[in-house]
Parts: C-alpha cells; structure tokens; sequence
C-alpha cells in the first residue's frame, strides 16, 4: 500500500489514509458492539416497556451473572483453552457453601472461604492435568465437568437426602454475605441488582489485567503460539493454571451471587451454561483457536444475551424464539469475527 | 582472541542413536560460524546444546573459558546466547511491540498496580528494530502482517537489544525467496558488525558463504571439518555439503542412465 502521493501531516505516509477507520474496525468487540445496538434497537420497537428503567433492571440482570463468567472465560479462551466445568462450577460452589452454612453450621463468611478455596483447587487441577498432560482442554475439562455433576448429586443426596440445599437465609452471617453478594440498589425508583455492579467491576479489572499488564500479555502469548512464548521465557504453564483458576474463581463468585440471592441451591444446576459463556465470549470476538479477543467484547455478548432472553419475553412471544435468536446470532458473529480478523491480520506492504 | 564459544568434542546420544559425535568449532566476536548439513545431520542436535534445550553426553562446552552446560533455553539466554528459530519467532496476532518485549516486559508501577509502560515499549522497539536499518510503518501492527524476512528481522532486533552475545539464527533463510533471504543476511551482517558472536545455521551454502568466517561441516552427526573461509572455497564447501565423493558417484550413475 504505498502511497506516492505527499501528506504535510507527520505520519508514516505509507499508513493508508482513513487508518483510523482501519484500526477501529480491527478492534475485536466492534462487531458486538454493533450488534448490541441493532439487538437494543431491535427491541426497543417491537416491545413497550424494554427501553425503560424498568426494562433495563431486567435484561442487565439476566446478563449480569452471565458476564461475570463471559469474561472470565474470555480470558482463558485468548490463553487458547476451554473450560467446560465453568457452569457446573457455579453449581458446586454455591453447594460447597450452602451445605457447610446449613448442615455444618458454619458461618456463612467461612463457607463462602471454604467454597473459595475449593474452586481454586479445581481450577488449579484442570489447569494442572492439561498443562502437564497435553492433552486438549476440551477432554480434561469435560472430564472434570462430569466429574463435577456426579458429585454435585451423590454429595448433596447423601448430605442433605434430597437435591436441593435451602435454609442458608438462617444462617449465621447470612444478612452482611447477602449485602455483599445479592442486595439491591434503587436508582430513580427502579431496583437493580448488585451483580450488575460486580459484572462491571469485573469486567474493568479483567480488561485492564489484559492489555496493561505482563500477565494479560502473556496471556495472548501463550493462546497465540504457546512454543514461541516458552522459548522467549514466558511461564507458559503458570500462565494457563492462573488462567483455569480465574475461570473457577469467577464460577464461585457467581455461585455465591446466586446461592446468597436466591437461598436454594439445586444440585443439577448450572449444567449447559458453559455453552452460554463460551458463545458469550465467541460473540465477544474471542478466535476458537486462540490468542485474540476482547473482555470488553464478551461482556458485551453477555449483554446480547441478556437483552435477546428478555427481550423476547417482553415482546410476549414464545422463549422457544430464543435458541433459534441464538443460533443466528452465534453464526452472524462467527462470520463479522472472521472478516474483521482477516482485516487486522491483512499484509499491508 | 579468546573465543566467546568454544565447541570441544562434543557429542550426544538419544538412547541407542548417537546423534553428534566429537564436533569442535568456535564462535567469535564480530564473527559468523556457520552450520552447515543436510537434513539428519545433526545440526539441530547441536544448535540445541547451545541453546540449553538439551545437554551434551561428553566433550565440552565452553563460554567465555568457562565449562558450562545449560539446563534450560532460560539459562541459556541469561548468560546471553540467543537464539532465533525460523518459526518460533513469534506470536503473529500479536503487535510487533509486544512480541519485542515479550518475556521481558517494561512496566511502571509497583505491588498490585504494576503495569506494562507502553510507550517506553513502543518507542524502545521502533528505535530499536530502526537501528537494524527497518523501517516499521507502525509498531501496533501485528507480527503476522510483517513479511518473513521482517518477521526473523525483528526477532534479531530483539536479541540484539537484549544484550545477547552470540546470536544463533535456525535456518532464517529456509522459508524464504531470494530477496527475503537476502535482507535477513544483511541484518545478520549488522548484528556481527555490533559485535556479537553468530551461528547460522542452513543447508544452503550460497547464503552461507558470503556471510560467514568460518563452515562447520556435519553429516550423519559427525564434522567433516571446521574450515576457516581461507582454506575453502563456495565449491568446495557445496561438495562437502552435499556429501562429496558420494555426489560424484550419484553423478556418475545419473550419467550412465542418460548415456
């Protein structure tokens, strides 16, 4: 793209005029950015309430708790692996702390350090067995997500003798966990839900973790191309244990989240929701294969998401709609990832 | 001169495979050695102990007069000897800054709020990547958009900056068309020029013989000589390659099916 044309502006003439243009598209959340604003438009017409505080309260709550994990999966997906067990974890934490708060008494603070400290340990493990193993994430971590399932059931039957855990509402430290995890904050009359307030926090922290620091730039490095990043000196398995432990740390908070809100935990839950996060953070602009993707951009996925789920039920049509939405959506977002991509990768000399 | 790596007899075997056996040579300051063999000759094995990827079963390493036997590509690069692989170079999708500094990344900032300093970064590489005589349009760029030749080009550029000593460069030119070839040999040319000790390694002695001081010679793990550029010519080191008499045979033979 050389340019013989002169250019009284200080620039390198041979960057093609309209870069700006250029490097704003090449950005991996501008394609989910544009279909959040056709999706909010989109609703906005066929349904009354949705574009009113009302509304709003609604679908960011429903993308809120699905963020928070969009992110965390996003992440590990730059760093080039999978995390199946991400949904089911979010049951087993929230287990983890329901038992120890009702069945052993313990306070509700401690449960939620114990549950705290069990998803690290998983994380770690997941991260563990595929570093020193080789093997695909995909594999290890459907492995620990049956794993996982198995015990959410058999543990919380042999505990409790059914497969719910309720009753956490008693328990001691219940009311200052509860303000922490699941209280509400009324803005102009409309409650909203403080999720929303921790998917935003994480989802900053996590951007600027990302791109500002060694440990986000390691993070692309080791999605990217994991031997160029070990023969530069880059931790290449530190990087993706940490990577698998965010991924169970971000399952607990969205675990304690739920179980503090809703006081029941079934021990079934969560399962399938690891599709959700992975298309959350695929919409977001995350490559399949790694090293590329945006935390900003999955969050906003969530936020399709959420803003789909909800907007169907306030346009009164069938959820039934939604999957087929989803469908579509994944696809379209599939399809502008990959031109945009080409676009950023093109050899302009 | 004291040699900055002194290659004495050494040799390695995998299991019952003996992959190097009693290779010497030198490497230099402001020199070029080039490794030269066909496939299987035991090049890798060689670059590989220099690199500390594996370790020597007998004779000896030497740097700097020291006996030394790195346990680590990491330890290698410590006591600077770099090494630039053809296509481990680095990581396309990222911007060519942050693969200059990968590994090695300035950060401003202390505790919890340490953070990469990218605009020392960014400036660090241009003006560094600049000083090897490339002109980067844009240093945000990703790598992946660089041609091969700007690719390996960079990843000298980073070696140099890091203060590496001897610069081992793995087949740079296999990949590449002429001109590419012949760019990355220039930036070879200005790393020797400032002084570091390098090894080439290739299979091609066209691009061998113009830039280097000195041609080791390997085939089936053993050397064939380590020959200063005085004591042979562009002839005689491709017939060497090419494993000498036997290509004289081959030839012989190839004659007789025309004939």
């Amino acid at each position: 793209m050389t340019t013989t044309t002169e250019r009284p502006d200080p620039t390198d003439e041979r960057l093609a005029p309209g870069g700006v243009v250029n490097r704003l598209v090449a950005r991996p959340e501008v394609g989910a950015l544009l279909g959040a604003l056709v999706v909010l438009v989109f609703f906005t017409v066929v349904a009354d309430t949705f574009f009113t505080t009302g509304g709003a309260a609604t679908w960011l709550d429903d993308s809120a708790t699905l963020g928070i994990m969009a992110v965390a999966v996003a992440l590990l997906m730059i760093g080039g692996e999978f995390d199946l067990s991400a949904g089911v974890m979010t049951a087993s934490t929230a287990l983890v702390t329901a038992i120890l708060a009702t069945e052993a008494g313990l306070n509700v603070w401690l449960a939620l350090l114990v549950s705290l400290v069990f998803a690290l340990g998983v994380g770690a493990l997941n991260g563990w067995l595929v570093v020193r193993t080789g093997l695909p994430s995909f594999i290890v971590t459907l492995g620990t997500f049956l794993a996982l399932q198995g015990l959410n059931l058999g543990v919380t039957r042999l505990v409790t003798g059914s497969v719910q855990v309720s009753g956490i509402r008693a328990a001691e430290g219940y009311e200052s966990a509860g303000f922490v995890f699941a209280s509400w904050l009324t803005i102009d009359g409309t409650s909203f839900q403080i999720s929303i307030l921790w998917w935003l926090g994480v989802t900053g922290l996590a951007a600027w973790v990302l791109v500002r620091t060694r440990f986000g730039n390691w993070t692309f490095a080791v999605g990217g191309s994991a031997p160029s990043a070990r023969a530069v000196g880059v931790p290449v398995a530190r990087t993706k244990i940490l990577l698998f432990m965010t991924t169970a740390v971000a399952g607990w908070l969205v675990g304690s989240i739920n179980i503090l809100r809703f006081t029941t935990v079934q021990a079934n839950q969560g399962i399938g929701l690891e599709f959700q996060f992975i298309i959350a953070a695929v919409i977001g602009g995350c490559l399949l294969t790694g090293g590329y993707g945006s935390v900003i951009g999955a969050a906003i996925g969530a936020l399709i998401f959420g803003m789909a789920r909800q907007g169907i039920v306030f346009a009164d049509w069938n959820s039934d709609w939604f999957m087929l939405f989803l469908g579509i959506m994944l696809l379209g977002a599939v399809l502008v990832n990959n031109t945009f991509r080409r676009r950023a990768e093109r050899v302009r000399s | 001169m004291n040699p900055l790596i002194e290659v004495d007899r050494i040799g390695k075997s995998y299991g019952s495979v003996v992959a190097l056996r009693e290779v010497s040579t030198v490497v230099n300051a402001g020199e070029v050695t080039c490794v030269l063999g066909d496939n299987g000759a035991g090049k890798s094995t060689l670059i590989k102990i220099l690199a500390g990827v594996h370790q020597h079963d007998t004779g000896r390493l030497r740097l700097d007069g020291q006996d030394v036997r790195f346990a680590s590509p990491r330890e290698a690069l410590d006591r600077g000897i770099a090494t630039v692989h053809q296509d481990l170079a680095v990581v396309p999708l990222m911007s060519v800054w942050r693969n200059f500094f990968l590994g090695s990344e300035p950060t401003v900032g202390a505790g919890p709020l340490r953070r990469l300093d990218r605009r020392t970064g960014r400036e660090t590489a241009r003006r560094a990547i600049a000083d090897m005589g490339i002109d980067l349009r844009d240093v945000e760029q990703p790598v992946g958009t660089l041609s091969g030749g700007e690719r390996q080009c960079v990843a000298i550029a980073r070696a140099v900056h890091f203060g590496a000593k001897v610069l081992i460069l793995d087949e740079p030119t296999a990949a590449l068309g002429v001109k590419q070839s012949g760019v990355v040999l220039r930036y070879l040319a200005q790393a020797r020029d400032r002084g570091l000790g390098v090894v080439l390694i290739t299979h091609n002695p066209h691009h061998a013989y113009p830039v280097g001081n000195r041609f080791l010679v390997l085939t089936r793990g053993a050397s064939l000589g380590s020959f200063e550029k005085a004591d042979i010519t562009l002839a005689e080191l491709t017939r060497q390659m090419a494993g000498g008499e036997e290509l004289e045979a081959l030839e012989h033979e190839l004659r007789g099916v025309s004939g």
